[in-house]
C-alpha cells in the first residue's frame, strides 16, 4: 500500500465543547470542570515543554495554582523563545476606541479570516478571553504604547475595520514574552517550577494509554533522561522550519509534536501554512533564514513590478507607464491591502511570469516614493523609521531612495496537534497549546492573533481545563524508569541518536534540510497542484532513504553537539513533510493559506468547497512511510455563515 | 571575499582553550556574520572536524542568543547584534578574531558558547511584578503617564545578550540589572515592590560574581539595544533610596 492510499477512519464526533449559546459555553465548561483541592495540587506534577508565550504563561500560572511544574526549553534561557520576534501587536476586543468593536466582532473576524475552517466554540472563547489578557499583561508591567492621557493606544491591523491591536512599538512579542518569563521566574525562585534550559524533548512516554512523561536530552552533557508527570503540555511552537527558509528561529523545530504524533496524537490540517507577503528576499544560497517586516508597510507602500519580462533597468529608470501596480490593477477596491495569502500568491505569479526584480528575479518592489511625496519624508520616518533601518542594515540599500524589494516567506503554521475544546490531544493527559495545536485560526491566521492565542491558551484556558483532567485522574500509579514501556522508549531514542552518529556519510544535516525545504517550497508552498504534490510525495521517501545512508554527524552523543541536534530535527522534518503533502493533496479545495491550482474561480481566485471540505482533517499515524488514517471533524457554523471571500 | 578566521576552540568547560586558524573563501558581502560561520562549519563537518559551537536562534536581533567577541568588540564593529552584522563590514583578505564572551560569571560551555544563567537568577531575585494570573484589575484603572511608559519601554528593550558584561573591563552586570530595575520601578504597577526589587537584584548580581562598576561606559557603547548609561545612575538612586528607607524601618 502506498502512502497516498490512506484509509478514512471514524469521524471525530466529541470535541468536548458544551452546547448552548456560544457566549455561555466557556462559563459552562469551567463550571462543569472538576477542581483539584488546593492542598492536593502540589502532589501533581505537570511537564511543560517550551517557554514561549503559551508555555511561559502556562508554566507560571499552573505553578501559581499550586501544581509542581517541570519545564523545558532548548534555549539557554526561558526568555528567548521565538514568540519574542513577533512585531505587530496583540488583538483584544476592549472597544476602547468606541469604534463598534465587541467580542462578537472579533469572533466573527477570526472565523471569517480563517476561511471557515476553525471551530466556532474555540474562537469565541478566544475573543472573550482577549480582554483579560490585556489586563493581565498591564498588571505585569508590560510597557504597551500609551496616549498622552496615560491610557493605552491601539491601532488597526491586518485589514480589519476596528482599532483593536495593542502594541509595544515593533516589539510586542518581546514585551509580552518577557512578562510571561518574569512571572515564570518568580515561580522558579519560589521552587514551584523546576526549569531545565538547554534540554530538548526527544520523545513522549505513554503508559496505559496516558501521557506520563518525556524523554529529553541535556544539550550540554548529552545525557538522555526521563521525566515523569501526571500530565504533559506541549507548547513547542509551529513547524514552519520544514521549509528550511522561514521567518522562524533557526532552532525552532517540530520534534516534540511529531514524536507525540507518532505516539498516537492526531495531527490536524498539516497543510495549512501561512506565507507572509512582506519579507526581505533571499540574496543567495548561503541564506539561513528570512526576515519579516511588519505588513503595516503595505498601508503606504505601493507594490509593483516592470510590465516587461526580464526588464533589468534600475527602478528609477523604469517610467511610470512601464510599471505594473498589479495589486491595484487586479483588486481595485482593496489594492495593496488585500489579505496575506492573496498578496503572497500575486507576488509569486508575477515572478513566475519572469517579471520579478532583484537577484534571481525573486522579489517585487514596495515603493514609498509616492508616500514620501504625499506625507513628506519626516512623516514616513516617524511611521516606519525602524523598519526602514532594519531593511537598510540587511540589504545595504536606502529605502528612502530606492524602492524596497520584498518576497513572501513561510511565517506561521495554522495546523498542529489536534485538540478538543479542553486543548487535550487524542492521547489522554497530553495537551497542546499555542502554535503547536491547530485550534483557532482555521486555514489562515489574522495579524496580531498569534500572541492573543498563545497567551489565552497559557494563562486562562489550559489552567482551567487541566484541572478537570487531574481531578478525574487523581491517583495514577507512579511510573519509573524501570517500567518496560519507558525502557523501550528510552532504547528507541538512544538507538536513533547512535545511528545518526554511526552512519558517518558525506552530507551535512543542513544539506538535507535545504534540499527538503526547496522541494516543499516548490510543491507545497504558495500554490499546490495534484501533479506537484505527487512529485514531492515521490521524492521525500527518497531523500529520507538517502539521509540514513549519507548523513554525517561529527563528534559524540555525550557532549554539546549542535550537528547532532540539527540532524535529529531533520529526521522528523523528513516525516512531517510527507504528511503535509498528503494533507494538501487530499484537500482538493483552495482555502486560506492552502491554494490548490485545480480549485480556482474563472478569474483566478481561490475557490472553497464547503460541501466537501468543511472539516478539520485529523491524521492518525501508522508507521513511517505508511499511509496514515484520516479522521474528520465536521465543522458546524451556527453563528458565522460561510461566504466566499471577495476582495475585488 | 577570502578571510582568515582565528577562532576560540574549547572542548568543554573543564578543558583548556586556544585560538585555531581557518580560511574561508567565496564569502559574499551580503552574508550575515553567522552565515559566514555556517559556511565554515559546513566545511569543517565535511572534512571530519567538529564544527565551531556558537549560540544563535532568531537571527533577527531580538532573542539575545548570539554572543561573539569579534576583533575585541562584543558583537563586532557595528552597534548591533552579531546576527545582524553583515560581511560588508569587513574587507577581502581580513583576519578576524572570534572569541566567546569573557567574564568570570559567564563560564565557557564549549567554543563560543557561554553559560549566562546568572542573568536568569538576577531576574528571579526580583525582576518581576507579583501579579498572579486572574488577579489583574482592568487595564485602564491605572493610567501611566506617557513619559513614564516610554522610559519603561526604553529599558525593557534589553535582550539579555550579555554584551554589556563582555565589554566591561570589570565584567560588571550593572547595565543589565539596571535596565530591569528601571523598567519596573517607574511603573505604578511596580511600586509596591520597588525597594525589595532593587535590593534583591543587586544582591544577587553581586553573589553571581559580576565585577563592580567604575562607570567606564563600555557597556552602553556595546549594547545593541541602546540602553543608556544613565540607566546605571537611575538604579543607584533607587538603591540608595531603598537602603535609606530600609534603615529607617
Amino acid at each position: 500500500m502506498t502512502y497516498t492510499d490512506y484509509a478514512t477512519g471514524a469521524p471525530v464526533t466529541d470535541t468536548k465543547a458544551p452546547f448552548g449559546p456560544v457566549h455561555e459555553r466557556w462559563d459552562k465548561r469551567r463550571f462543569e470542570a472538576k477542581l483539584v483541592n488546593p492542598a492536593n495540587r502540589r502532589k501533581h506534577t505537570v511537564i511543560v515543554v517550551g517557554t514561549g508565550l503559551a508555555g511561559g504563561s502556562a508554566g507560571a500560572t499552573l505553578a501559581e495554582q499550586g501544581y509542581h511544574v517541570v519545564q523545558f526549553c532548548y534555549q539557554d534561557s526561558p526568555r528567548r523563545a521565538h514568540s519574542i520576534a513577533a512585531q505587530g501587536g496583540i488583538n483584544a476586543a476592549k472597544n476602547y476606541r468606541n469604534d463598534g468593536d465587541s467580542v462578537h466582532r472579533l469572533f466573527y473576524d477570526t472565523v471569517k479570516g480563517g476561511d471557515f475552517r476553525a471551530r466556532e466554540s474555540n474562537v469565541h472563547r478566544l475573543a472573550q478571553i482577549s480582554v483579560e489578557i490585556i489586563d493581565q499583561c498591564v498588571a505585569q508591567g508590560v510597557p504597551f504604547a500609551r496616549e498622552y492621557g496615560g491610557l493605552l493606544d491601539t491601532r488597526s491591523f491586518g485589514g480589519v475595520q476596528v482599532s483593536r491591536t495593542f502594541y509595544a512599538r515593533g516589539q510586542t512579542g518581546q514585551q509580552l514574552l518577557l512578562g510571561a518569563y518574569q512571572a515564570l521566574s518568580r515561580q522558579i525562585a519560589a521552587g514551584n517550577v523546576e526549569m531545565h534550559p538547554r534540554t530538548e524533548m526527544l520523545d513522549l512516554i505513554v503508559v496505559d494509554g496516558r501521557a506520563r512523561g518525556i524523554v529529553a536530552r541535556d544539550l550540554i552533557t548529552g545525557k538522555i533522561d526521563t521525566y515523569f508527570a501526571d500530565a504533559v503540555v506541549l507548547a513547542s511552537g509551529g513547524y514552519g522550519n520544514v521549509f528550511y527558509l522561514s521567518t522562524n528561529a533557526m532552532n525552532s523545530n517540530a520534534t516534540a509534536i511529531w514524536r507525540a504524533h507518532r505516539r498516537g496524537a492526531y495531527f490536524a490540517n498539516p497543510c495549512f501554512t501561512q506565507i507572509h507577503p512582506t519579507c526581505i528576499p533571499r540574496t543567495g544560497d548561503h541564506q539561513s533564514k528570512l526576515t519579516l517586516m511588519s505588513e503595516s508597510l503595505r498601508n503606504d507602500g505601493r507594490i509593483w513590478v516592470p510590465k516587461a519580462k526580464g526588464d533589468t533597468r534600475p527602478p528609477h529608470r523604469i517610467p511610470e507607464d512601464e510599471r505594473d501596480y498589479y495589486l491595484e490593477r487586479i483588486y481595485p477596491s482593496f489594492g495593496n491591502l488585500v489579505p496575506r495569502d492573496i498578496a503572497s500568491r500575486a507576488a509569486k505569479n508575477v515572478c513566475d511570469e519572469g517579471r520579478g526584480v532583484g537577484p534571481g528575479g525573486q522579489g517585487v518592489y514596495l515603493d514609498f516614493a509616492d508616500a514620501i511625496k504625499r506625507m513628506g519624508r519626516k512623516a514616513v520616518e516617524a511611521k516606519y523609521g525602524n523598519l526602514f533601518d532594519m531593511y537598510q542594515r540587511i540589504t545595504d540599500e536606502d529605502p528612502y531612495e530606492v524602492p524596497m524589494r520584498i518576497y513572501p516567506a513561510v511565517h506561521y503554521t495554522m495546523g498542529g496537534l489536534w485538540v478538543d475544546y479542553d486543548l487535550q490531544t487524542t492521547i489522554p493527559g497530553l495537551f497542546a497549546i499555542g502554535e503547536a495545536n491547530f485550534s483557532d485560526h482555521g486555514a489562515n491566521r489574522l495579524g496580531a492573533s498569534a500572541l492573543m492565542q498563545g497567551l489565552a491558551d497559557g494563562y486562562f484556558v489550559l489552567p482551567a481545563t487541566i484541572n478537570d483532567y487531574l481531578a478525574r485522574n487523581p491517583h495514577q500509579d507512579p511510573v519509573t524508569e524501570q517500567h518496560p514501556v519507558v525502557q523501550e522508549v528510552l532504547a528507541e531514542t538512544e538507538d536513533r541518536i547512535n545511528l545518526l552518529l554511526a552512519v558517518d556519510g558525506d552530507r551535512t544535516p543542513d544539506s538535507f534540510h535545504r534540499e527538503l525545504g526547496e522541494l516543499m517550497w516548490e510543491f507545497c508552498g504558495m500554490a499546490r497542484s495534484d501533479a506537484g504534490l505527487r512529485k514531492a510525495l515521490e521524492r521525500i521517501p527518497q531523500i529520507r532513504e538517502e539521509f540514513w545512508r549519507r548523513i554525517k554527524v561529527p563528534g559524540t552523543g555525550e557532549e554539546f553537539n549542535q550537528s547532532l541536534e540539527k540532524a535529529n530535527r531533520v529526521v522528523d522534518y523528513l516525516e512531517l513533510a510527507e504528511l503535509m503533502c498528503l494533507d494538501a493533496l487530499h484537500r482538493t479545495e483552495s482555502c486560506g493559506g492552502h491554494f490548490r491550482e485545480e480549485s480556482q474561480t474563472p478569474d483566478g481566485e481561490a475557490a472553497r468547497k464547503d460541501e466537501e471540505f468543511s472539516y478539520a482533517a485529523a491524521w492518525e499515524f501508522t508507521s513511517t512511510g505508511e499511509a496514515p488514517v484520516l479522521h474528520k471533524e465536521d465543522l458546524v457554523f451556527e453563528y458565522v455563515h460561510p461566504t466566499q471571500r471577495s476582495y475585488a | 571575499m577570502k578571510l582568515t578566521l582565528r577562532v576560540w576552540r574549547q572542548k568543554n568547560a573543564g578543558a583548556e582553550g586556544a585560538m585555531s586558524t581557518y580560511e574561508v573563501d567565496d564569502i559574499s558581502p551580503d552574508m550575515s556574520f553567522l552565515e559566514m560561520l555556517d559556511v565554515l562549519n559546513e566545511q569543517l563537518i565535511l572534512s571530519g572536524e567538529e564544527p565551531v559551537a556558537f549560540d544563535h536562534d532568531c537571527r533577527e536581533g531580538i532573542c539575545g542568543a548570539c554572543s561573539l567577541v569579534i576583533n575585541g568588540d562584543a558583537h563586532g564593529p557595528e552597534r548591533t547584534t552579531t546576527c545582524q552584522l553583515h560581511m560588508r563590514s569587513f574587507k577581502d583578505g581580513d583576519t578576524i578574531d572570534i572569541e566567546p564572551w569573557r567574564a568570570s560569571a559567564f563560564p565557557v560551555i564549549k567554543d563560543l558558547v557561554v553559560d549566562r544563567s546568572a542573568f536568569d537568577r538576577i531576574i528571579q531575585a526580583g525582576g518581576y511584578i507579583t501579579a498572579p494570573t486572574g488577579a489583574a484589575p482592568e487595564a485602564h484603572a491605572t493610567p501611566v503617564p506617557k513619559a513614564d511608559a516610554d522610559f519603561a519601554f526604553e529599558h525593557a528593550e534589553c535582550i539579555g545578550c550579555g554584551a554589556c558584561v563582555a565589554a566591561c573591563p570589570n565584567g560588571a552586570a550593572m547595565l543589565f540589572t539596571s535596565a530591569k530595575v528601571n523598567h519596573l520601578n517607574v511603573l505604578p504597577q511596580g511600586a509596591p515592590e520597588r525597594e525589595s526589587r532593587v535590593l534583591d537584584m543587586v544582591a544577587q548580581m553581586d553573589a553571581e560574581g559580576f565585577g563592580g562598576c567604575t562607570l567606564t561606559g563600555e557597556c552602553a557603547t556595546a549594547c545593541p539595544k541602546g540602553i543608556p548609561l544613565m540607566s546605571i545612575t537611575s538604579m543607584n538612586k533607587e538603591w540608595l533610596r531603598a537602603t535609606r528607607k530600609a534603615g529607617k524601618r
